[in-house]
């Protein structure tokens, strides 16, 4: 148990308000009962969720720990991490004197199925549950929008439920759909997401139902997640080379869980190939890095470590101090600890902004 | 050594036409080429048209560019005052299913190479391309021209069928080991999948750009499945992969190596670590940012000035005029990788030139 390690630092000198984007609460498959009809609840107890991998009841790739948790997360009063607010606030809220936490729940919440009409059931029961069980009962826990995003006019729909409602702070996606995030079905989505004033974030993990990197599945839990960056990458280049940004100019989105140290690179790369072949999308008015420093926002966990930690602040100088957003990834095994993860060497004023300052202002938080 | 200026370590010789390679097929497939009218092996990975196929200064009257030696040595050995250039075909052979005729094709193409350009200069030297499609016939393929020093390494493209890390390949890697060859991953893939992990993009600058997430998952793929702890002296050259991901990736899989190694528990050092000795990397594309002092800092996060490889990546446009070097590299590091750094990874250019080939 690390409790007791962490416990002496409590006291932070400077008070920062944090803001933790990225907090799993885990939803219930019960407490989805009262918001599904009987036609999907039978089918979720006959069929179950059918993501686009073969295992019934498990992940393709065994997580390193049970249910990916840190070891001491799971709950006194019994059930799995991630389960009970009042010691999601004890570990979490209340330990590091958070003042939001924007909830992004993992399965089950349909995501991806393979069947889009279930999907979009199972999406609007998640969304009331993050209500029900989390959002109303603490003030500080913001929700996010489960899309069932293979599903793009459901998703819409959904979108339109619930724009305007506070205890929502942007639409989720997930970063391994069927098509790259960018191509002109998902587009509804964006509409949606910019019509009600929501960020997109797009979190690691989904099944597209395409292999794990480009030559096919690997072998291994590490390469999954080291495979999320890959992941992303094409999300972003997708979103840039479709055009996307030129036809949503409002459309924010955040990149949550796949660290930020490959964006950098990302960009150069673009930009050099769109120049060679720009004539290829003429709808890409400008350079690819320009979409990325307007449009794109960054998760800080997995917290980047470079052998220098110097080299860690090169990459965030060069993706702007003012797009990169505190996040613990509370209860999973790589949890980031909010007083311990953030570079020394940072200014007081880029801590500032990091911690909270960022995220207030991008999810309109106060 | 001092004598020499360069050693441009890749540089692309263009099949225009498949019947080129007939003379160097039994007869069995240069009928079947006639008969079933097996017709251009080139890949979509480069459109021929494309502006990054060939700079339109090297492309010649049919708009293909380095189609004969003599257009490479005046284009390339002369241009940079290279002394030797590694020729690494990109002829779609990899791309073909049925494996027996992969392997006829993939030995006509060295063979051809063989002939049409080591034969022709003796500063020439070549990649043994490889049938991937079934690793005995790659394995026999490796031993056949290994003879022919002047074949300097073998060479597979980025994106395979199956990730190269996984154990039924490592027959390839011993067979590498054994005669001091470098694995040679070159951009392109045989598009046995989509270039990314989330389907087919709509436009091919994002399959150019995606060659990158190819090589990430190759490295991961190399050192997870523990390919280093078997084969120590391996060396890997990520050749046309873009540079500057580089570091940021390390930060990523040596994190989640340091969290759940647990996983790999043969892999007993940091990837970082690992890559740092055992892999190299050509220079262009470089993938560079604009300020020469980022350029710099980019350098100086590979913690290393033994890793990169000068290249041209002739006729491929990656560049315009005539300078060596992207700029930003760091003056003290130029000779290494002009020079130093290649003569380090293959072995084979500090033999004295081989006139004849022993094939």
């Amino acid at each position: 148990m690390n409790m007791e390690v962490r416990q002496p630092l409590r006291a932070q000198k400077t008070r920062y308000g944090i803001v933790d984007c990225d907090i799993h609460p885990k939803l219930l498959i019960e407490d989805f009962r009262p918001h599904l009809s009987n036609q999907w609840w039978a089918h979720l107890q006959t069929y179950g969720l059918r993501p686009r991998h073969g295992f019934a009841k498990t992940y393709p790739m065994p997580k390193i720990t049970p249910q990916a948790a840190r070891r001491d997360a799971w709950p006194p009063t019994g059930g799995l991490p991630g389960t009970d607010l009042d010691f999601l606030r004890q570990q979490l809220l209340d330990l590091y004197d958070m003042d939001f936490g924007i909830m992004n729940p993992l399965s089950p919440t349909g995501q991806g199925d393979q069947n889009g009409e279930f999907s979009a059931a199972m999406s609007y029961a998640a969304n009331e549950v993050q209500l029900e069980v989390w959002a109303r009962r603490e003030k500080r826990l913001k929700a996010s929008v489960v899309v069932p995003y293979e599903n793009p006019e459901a998703s819409a729909a959904e979108i339109r439920r619930r724009a305007g409602n506070k205890d929502f702070a942007q639409v989720f996606m997930l970063s391994r759909t069927a098509e790259a995030h960018g191509r002109r079905r998902y587009w509804p989505i964006y509409q949606a997401a910019v019509e009600a004033g929501l960020p997109v974030g797009i979190h690691v993990f989904g099944y597209a139902g395409w292999p794990l990197t480009n030559s096919g599945w690997p072998s291994f839990y590490i390469e999954e997640m080291t495979e999320h960056a890959t992941g992303q990458q094409a999300v972003v280049a997708s979103m840039i080379f479709e055009g996307l940004f030129e036809q949503f100019r409002d459309l924010k989105v955040v990149l949550i869980e796949s660290g930020f140290g490959w964006l950098p690179a990302l960009g150069w790369r673009l930009d050099k190939h769109w120049e060679r072949m720009r004539d290829e999308v003429p709808h890409v008015k400008r350079p690819p890095s320009e979409y990325i420093r307007e449009h794109f926002w960054v998760s800080t966990q997995p917290m980047e470590e470079a052998e220098e930690p110097e080299h860690v602040i090169d990459a965030m100088r060069w993706i702007g101090f003012d797009r990169i957003l505190f996040a613990s990834d509370y209860p999973h095994w790589d949890f980031d600890d909010p007083f311990l993860a953030l570079p020394p060497s940072l200014t007081e004023e880029q801590r500032a902004m990091i911690y909270a300052g960022n995220a207030k202002k991008l999810y309109g938080l106060a | 050594m001092m004598s020499i200026k360069a050693i441009d370590c890749d540089v692309h010789p263009t099949v225009v036409d498949i019947r080129q390679l007939l003379p160097h097929l039994d007869e069995y497939w240069r009928d079947s080429v006639e008969e079933r009218g097996i017709g251009s092996l080139e890949t979509a990975a480069y459109p021929p048209n494309a502006p990054i196929t060939a700079r339109p200064d090297w492309r010649g009257q049919n708009g293909y560019a380095a189609t004969t030696a003599a257009e490479l040595v005046s284009q390339v050995l002369d241009k940079w005052d290279a002394s030797h250039a590694i020729c690494n075909c990109l002829y779609g052979v990899q791309l073909v299913y049925n494996e027996d005729m992969a392997r006829a094709f993939h030995r006509a193409l060295n063979d051809w190479i063989a002939k049409e350009w080591l034969d022709r200069d003796p500063r020439l030297r070549a990649s043994i391309i490889v049938p991937m499609q079934n690793v005995e016939y790659a394995v026999d393929e490796i031993e056949r021209c290994a003879k022919d020093k002047r074949f300097v390494q073998i060479m597979v493209l980025a994106m395979q069928e199956v990730p190269l890390g996984r154990r039924h390949h490592w027959p390839i890697f011993a067979a590498a080991e054994r005669h001091g060859l470098p694995l040679g991953i070159h951009a392109g893939s045989n598009y046995r999948h989509p270039v990314t992990s989330l389907g087919w993009p709509s436009h091919y600058v994002e399959d150019y750009t995606s060659q990158a997430q190819g090589f990430q998952g190759q490295v991961t793929s190399l050192i997870t499945e523990g390919v280093f702890a078997k084969y120590p002296k391996l060396k890997v050259v990520l050749i046309e992969s873009g540079v500057t991901w580089l570091p940021g990736f390390l930060w990523r899989f040596s994190k989640f190596w340091r969290g759940a190694r647990t996983e790999i528990p043969w892999v007993d050092r940091s990837p970082a670590e690992i890559v740092r000795d055992n892999f190299r990397l050509t220079i262009q594309p470089f993938d560079a940012p604009d300020r020469a002092d980022d350029v710099e800092r980019i350098i100086e996060h590979l913690r290393s000035d033994d890793m990169l490889l000068f290249s041209s990546d002739f006729p491929h446009w990656q560049f315009d005029g005539d300078a060596r070097m992207p700029k930003g590299i760091p003056e003290g590091l130029r000779r290494k990788i002009l020079v130093e750094n290649p003569l380090a990874t293959y072995d084979r250019l500090n033999l004295a030139p081989a006139k004849e080939s022993a094939r």
